[in-house]
């Protein structure tokens, strides 16, 4: 692998997910691909010189020179409301990757999967599902994921469809903070007990990836492991204002 | 790519001059302690916990919890640099300095690289001359606390001028060799050696 070095991506599109969240869609120059669960580091420049860098997961599946990105706007941040609330299609973004080599699949890494996720911690498993819906759907795949209300749930209605599609994934959600009236789902955060009714038995070997902010991460990687799962098999990822891996 | 600037982006973080200084190029200042690992944290009893030094060494040592306690103490007070950029400074730790564990095994003549294993099956290597001299530290207090497991407790490798993924967690002993060999994140994309003022966060950096 030689140098990463930086490149001017055109932004294509910049879509809402949720109050919070967007979706910057990026056609990246003689980009060279990436593993579903990477990331990239972006770079941002001021007239004085200023420069701020900051990395995200990267989303999307595998698709040419395009790769999209979830950023959640924090309020109190530098680079994510600028990304998710000033960037527009036709502005240029300076960004290099993909980086990271652990946290990845691809389908012939196996399965079945669990994936665990909390808040935007969902993007690079994303990636992940929407992977395995193009190319891997022999992989059986579960989706844990938590968010605090159900308008906080990033890729709703796309995780809803893949789900629907009936091709061995299934998507469980965890709503802490508050439901919908009928809410027949989870409504507290990920613990033991949910892990044991919605992930795979240890006999059943999963490999487990997990991101979220650290609480839930530290919370849900112990669980794991004294449930019975290989720690080897558990893959750990924080996000939020300090980025990743 | 000198001149690209990103249309409406300014400046939001305020910075002291003397943060200014103290900050590797790319970095930014965190008041908190973020905790980054690539799995579950491991926990390991106090009664089976053990710190090894091996490998290219006349004595090959083994420290017990008890036993590493009273070796001389000693404490770091300076600043930390993540590879994720983020930066904290003013920050201490105290435990022991890896010169007192290295002068207890005697280092051989051959020996120029040490290989850092943890608890958990975590490795990171390093430049023997990168942990001698007053530059590292095994240590168990954060900022006089005893250090959370999270971020490395029982004790963590401290190697403050590289990029932290180089001070490693639940570190378990150092083996040292007379050849270089990657670790985890250095077979993985991250720069083999992790200098900040350098920026050498990836392969080719």
């Amino acid at each position: 692998m030689g140098r990463l070095s930086w490149r001017l991506a055109n932004v294509v599109e910049v879509r809402p997910e949720t109050d919070r969240v967007v979706t910057l869609a990026l056609e990246v120059p003689d980009w060279d691909g990436h593993l579903p669960g990477q990331h990239v580091d972006v770079r941002l420049t001021a007239e004085d010189g200023y420069r701020a860098e900051r990395a995200y997961s990267i989303a999307s599946s595998p698709d040419g020179g395009r790769i999209e990105l979830a950023v959640e706007r924090l309020e109190d941040g530098e680079v994510s409301p600028y990304l998710a609330g000033e960037l527009r299609p036709g502005d240029q973004l300076e960004l290099r990757g993909p980086v990271g080599g652990y946290f990845v699949w691809e389908p012939g890494r196996g399965g079945p999967l669990l994936l665990v996720a909390g808040g935007s911690g969902v993007a690079p498993l994303m990636a992940m599902v929407r992977y395995r819906a193009a190319t891997g759907r022999e992989v059986p795949a579960r989706l844990l994921y938590s968010s605090r209300t159900v308008e906080d749930v990033i890729f709703r209605g796309e995780l809803e469809r893949l789900a629907d599609a009936g091709d061995g994934l299934t998507v469980t959600h965890a709503l802490t903070r508050a439901q919908p009236p009928g809410w027949a789902g989870y409504a507290r955060r990920i613990d033991a007990v949910m892990l044991e009714e919605v992930g795979w038995r240890p006999g059943e070997r999963p490999l487990i990836y997990v991101c979220g902010p650290t609480r839930l991460v530290e919370a849900v990687a112990g669980d794991l492991v004294a449930l019975g799962h290989d720690p080897v098999r558990v893959k750990t990822e924080r996000f939020g204002p300090t980025g990743v891996p | 790519m000198g001149g690209f600037v990103s249309r409406g982006f300014r400046r939001r973080r305020r910075t002291t001059t003397d943060q200014a200084t103290r900050l590797p190029p790319g970095q930014y200042v965190e008041p908190g302690f973020p905790v980054l690992s690539a799995g579950p944290t491991p926990r390991v009893d106090l009664k089976d916990w053990r710190f090894k030094v091996e490998g290219l060494v006349k004595t090959p040592r083994e420290w017990t919890w008890e036993e590493i306690h009273d070796l001389r103490g000693s404490s770091f007070e300076g600043d930390i640099h993540c590879v994720t950029r983020w930066s904290k400074l003013g920050t201490s730790f105290a435990g022991v300095s890896v010169d007192t564990l290295l002068d207890a095994a005697e280092p051989r003549p051959e020996a120029t690289h040490v290989v850092a294993f943890c608890y958990g099956g975590y490795t990171t290597n390093l430049p023997l001359d990168d942990v001698r001299g007053g530059k590292a530290w095994v240590v168990w207090d954060h900022e006089g606390a005893p250090l959370p497991p999270e971020h490395g407790g029982p004790a963590r490798l401290l190697v403050p001028h590289l990029y932290f993924w180089k001070s490693a967690k639940w570190v378990a002993g150092l083996r040292l060799l007379d050849h270089d060999a990657p670790g985890f994140w250095e077979s993985l994309g991250y720069h083999n050696h992790g200098d900040p003022w350098r920026e050498e966060r990836y392969w080719g950096d």
